[in-house]
Formats: C-alpha cells, sequence, structure tokens
C-alpha cells in the first residue's frame, strides 16, 4: 500500500488523435501540484484523458491506480448552457449540495452569481464556475488540462493566484497539464516534463518569491524544451 | 530672390465624427411584429373587395367571412365542426408527436436503434402523405382511427427529424463532461440530452403542427360526416363560397395560432439561448 494519490506504471497508449505514451511511471503525494510540461504532441492531453478515465479511442496498457474522488478542469469552462450557474456546479449532487456549491461559488468570487446564465459571464468567470463545479466535489486529485489557455493574460495571473490559494486550503493532489513554463513555475511543486510519450525530466520547484533562482530554473527549462 | 514659392497648401484633411453606420443585423425585434405581414395582405384584399375590383363569387369580402361566420355560431355549426376537427388534430399530432419523440430517442442514443429505425424512417421520408392514404383506408377503414392515424403520420416525421438531428449534434464535450462527473445514464439524459434536443424538438413540433392541420383538411374532404373540411365539402356543393372562405380563415387561424403557441413555448423553455432574430 503506497501512500501516493496518484500512482501510474509503464503506461502506454497508442492510436491517439493527439500523442501517444510509451511507457510513463509517475507518483504524485497527496496534496502535491505537479505540473506536466510538454510541447504539443508530447503525450500531456493523452496522458490527463487516460487518468480521467474518458480515452474510449485510446489503445494502449498499464497500471493506473486513482484515488476515487477526482474532478477534472477542462480548457474550455464546459459549462451547460441551458442550466444557470449554481446547477452547472450542482450538476449530478444531490439537492443537499446547494449550500456548499453556494461557499465554493463565494470563494471563486462568484457568490452573488449564482442565478446567472453561462453566456451572461466573461471567459474568466466561466472558467471560475467550472473551477467551483470541481472543488465542490472536494477532490483528492484535480485534473486540469490547460485550464487556463483560453483566457486573457491579466485574467489568467488572476487565475493563477486563485488557484493556488484553492489548492492551498483543500489540498488536492493536482495534475496540471501546460505547455506555459511560467504558469508551471508560479504553481507547481514539481514539475515534470514530457517527452515523446515519455518522461524526461522531473524536478522540483525551488525557491518560489526568490526571482532569481526562478529565472534560472526558467533558463533551465527552456533549454529542455529546446527553445533556447 | 528669396522669393516666396507660391504653393497652395492642400487644406488640411478635415476630421469628422464617426459615421453613423447601419447595424447589418436585423434590429431589436417588436412585440407583434409577425402580425404585420397578415395585416397587410388583409388590408389589400379589404381594399380589392370594398372598390369591387373582387367579384364576391370569386372570393367574398373580408366581412362576409365575420357575419357568415357570426351566423354559423349561432347556429352551432362553426364550434361543433371546429371541436371536432380541433379533436382529431390534437389527437393525432399527440400520437405522432410521441412516436416521433420516442423513436428519435431510441434511434439518437443507441447505435443499433440508430441503424434499425433511422434507416427504415428515412426510406419510409420520401412516400407523400397522400399516397398512403388508401392504405390507412384499407388498414383503419374509413372512420375515425384512420383520420388520426394519417395525421400522426403527418406530424411524425418533422417531429422525429428534427429532434434525431438534435440529439445527434449533441457536444461531444458534454458527453466526456458528464464522464467526468460520474453522471448516471439516467442524469445524461435529463440533464444534457433532453435539455439539448429540445430546441429541435419544438422546431420539429412547429413543422408537424403544420403538417398535422395539412393532413386534417386532406382527410375531413374525403370522407367525413363532421368537421371544418366537411363543412366546406358541404358548402362547396351548394356554392356557398362565403362558407368555404369561413372554413379556409378558421384553417388560417388554427395553424397561426398553433404556430404562435408553440413560439410562445419556445421562449419560455428557451430562455438560456440568445440567437439572432430573438
Amino acid at each position: 500500500m503506497s501512500a501516493a494519490a496518484v500512482r501510474i506504471r509503464d503506461l502506454k497508449r497508442t492510436f491517439t488523435l493527439k500523442g501517444v505514451l510509451k511507457g510513463v511511471d509517475l507518483d504524485i503525494a497527496p496534496g502535491e501540484f505537479v505540473a506536466l510540461l510538454g510541447r504539443s504532441g508530447s503525450g500531456k492531453s493523452t496522458l490527463l484523458r487516460a487518468l480521467a478515465g474518458i480515452d474510449h479511442e485510446a489503445e494502449g496498457t498499464g497500471e493506473i491506480a486513482l484515488p476515487p474522488r477526482l474532478s477534472v478542469i477542462f480548457q474550455d469552462a464546459r459549462l451547460l448552457p441551458w442550466m444557470r450557474v449554481l446547477d452547472n456546479v450542482t450538476l449530478g449532487l444531490p439537492r443537499a449540495s446547494h449550500p456548499r456549491a453556494l461557499q465554493a461559488l463565494d470563494e471563486v468570487g462568484l457568490g452573488s452569481r449564482e442565478r446567472a446564465w453561462p453566456h451572461e459571464l466573461s471567459g474568466g468567470e466561466q472558467q471560475r464556475v467550472a473551477l467551483a463545479r470541481a472543488l465542490v466535489r472536494e477532490p483528492a486529485l484535480l485534473l486540469a488540462d490547460e485550464p487556463f489557455g483560453a483566457l486573457d493574460a491579466l485574467t489568467r495571473i488572476q487565475m493563477h493566484d486563485l488557484l493556488r490559494r484553492l489548492s492551498e486550503r483543500h489540498k488536492p493532489a493536482v495534475l496540471l497539464v501546460t505547455h506555459d513554463i511560467d504558469e508551471a513555475l508560479a504553481l507547481a511543486d514539481r514539475i515534470v516534463m514530457l517527452d515523446d510519450g515519455r518522461i524526461s525530466a522531473d524536478l522540483q520547484v525551488a525557491g518560489r518569491g526568490d526571482r532569481t533562482l526562478i529565472a534560472l530554473q526558467r533558463r533551465r527549462l527552456l533549454a529542455m524544451l529546446g527553445v533556447i | 530672390m528669396n522669393a516666396i514659392s507660391g504653393e497652395i497648401l492642400p487644406a488640411p484633411p478635415s476630421l469628422a465624427p464617426p459615421a453613423e453606420r447601419a447595424t447589418l443585423g436585423p434590429g431589436t425585434p417588436r412585440r407583434h411584429g409577425h402580425l404585420l405581414g397578415p395585416g397587410l395582405l388583409l388590408l389589400y384584399w379589404m381594399v380589392l373587395s370594398a372598390t369591387g375590383w373582387l367579384d364576391p363569387r370569386t372570393l367574398p369580402a373580408p366581412w362576409t367571412a365575420i357575419t357568415t361566420g357570426a351566423d354559423l355560431v349561432r347556429e352551432g355549426r362553426l364550434q361543433e365542426n371546429l371541436a371536432v376537427s380541433a379533436a382529431r388534430a390534437a389527437s393525432g399530432l399527440l400520437v405522432g408527436g410521441l412516436a416521433g419523440v420516442l423513436l428519435a430517442f431510441l434511434s439518437g442514443l443507441s447505435l443499433l436503434g440508430g441503424y434499425v429505425i433511422d434507416g427504415i424512417v428515412q426510406l419510409k421520408r420520401g412516400i407523400p402523405i397522400l399516397a398512403i392514404i388508401p392504405f390507412m383506408i384499407l388498414w383503419f377503414g374509413i372512420g375515425e382511427p384512420m383520420k388520426v392515424a394519417v395525421i400522426a403520420v403527418g406530424a411524425f416525421f418533422p417531429i422525429y427529424i428534427q429532434t434525431h438531428s438534435a440529439l445527434r449534434s449533441i457536444d461531444l464535450r458534454y458527453v466526456e463532461l458528464a464522464e467526468t462527473l460520474d453522471l448516471s445514464r439516467w442524469q445524461f439524459v435529463r440533464r444534457i440530452v433532453i435539455p439539448g434536443a429540445l430546441p429541435g424538438f419544438l422546431l420539429g413540433l412547429r413543422f408537424g403542427a403544420t403538417a398535422a392541420w395539412l393532413a386534417l383538411v386532406v382527410v375531413e374532404q374525403l370522407n367525413a360526416s363532421s368537421g371544418i373540411g366537411y363543412m366546406v365539402t358541404l358548402a362547396r356543393n351548394y356554392a356557398q363560397t362565403d362558407v368555404m372562405l369561413v372554413g379556409l380563415v378558421v384553417y388560417a387561424l388554427l395553424g397561426f395560432g398553433t404556430d404562435s403557441a408553440v413560439r410562445w413555448a419556445e421562449r419560455r423553455l428557451l430562455t438560456w439561448r440568445r440567437t439572432l432574430g430573438q
């Protein structure tokens, strides 16, 4: 019995549209915030979809052990347009969860918008509703697939702060798929790099708040990605 | 030497307030705006009748329709026949609508259902409703069941086709979402499939109601001893153009009324939608 929240062994996926996995091993500790970094086509999304259990089209082998309660945040907020904000948050949950959902909306700063329709919200607000929908399920693991990729730069910074605060408070294990090095450095405890379906690097983020240290790590990651 | 060159400077480019641009969208909709077309048509008809350009034997004046209609109501014939016709159309629409929705869900939600049902429906769709009436008479006789069956078949197709295509076009991303939220199959149908297919169903219902009235006219003029169609057929035999006209006006009002009712329901049920022209 391992103490890990997530345990992946020799995960292989073929025949997917976006990328293949050629044997991935990865452990995530409870409450650990891991950013999965990689170029497009490296298999990041394939790995996340395998964990989320929505890769029906893929074939593969390997072992995945996950906590029973997990939430997924997609790149688009994926709110149902015919449901008001509160109903989107409680989708699939019993009626008794409404107070908790209102609290989650409060936490993402949308406490007064529970009666709004999704189309009345901005892109950033919609993604915050998606965050509330994920949190209200009290996940032990939060899977996020480039959740801020479609937002403008200023909104993205606000969302980084929000996600960091919320993950510190609720302490889920987080796997954040991103291609944004700065986002990974700003949020994660640990950065795992995926290259051509294999994990090519696995490093702890050191010295958050120390600009020089972050800049050094940034250069190193850029070099690893072959950008500089 | 130092001559000032006699160059004429061009006038400075003048600044202007931003152009008043006409909107390319249809603009703000007005309440009851869709009454304009029918109103204009009525006005045209009234002018033609009043000036005598229109022979009352060809088409009586609109006010004749009203007075004759009032007479028919006083005699009790109009409401009696109207009730019979409305009941026929309603039961046909109900049967056809239920069958359309049920089969659309069966073929939209399961692959096998789609292979079996949709192929048959597409094949059957090519046959005009009038062509099946002889068979309907053979199977159901010439009484009420045949009439309801023909109306039901007429209403079935648009409702099935629109509901089915709405079901099939539900975004796959929502299916993924439902999976990650661990929705049960029933929750998935109730929360995602039904609301997602509702706009298509309502569109189909509008076409289906029109088709039901159309089928009603046909079956009532074929063989009936009651109903608006029967009233019109009888009037034709006696060359009572004013009664025939009342029948037409009633059909028009019924069709228009049904369509408005469905559109009203659409506005109430689809408040979440924001589209051009709503």
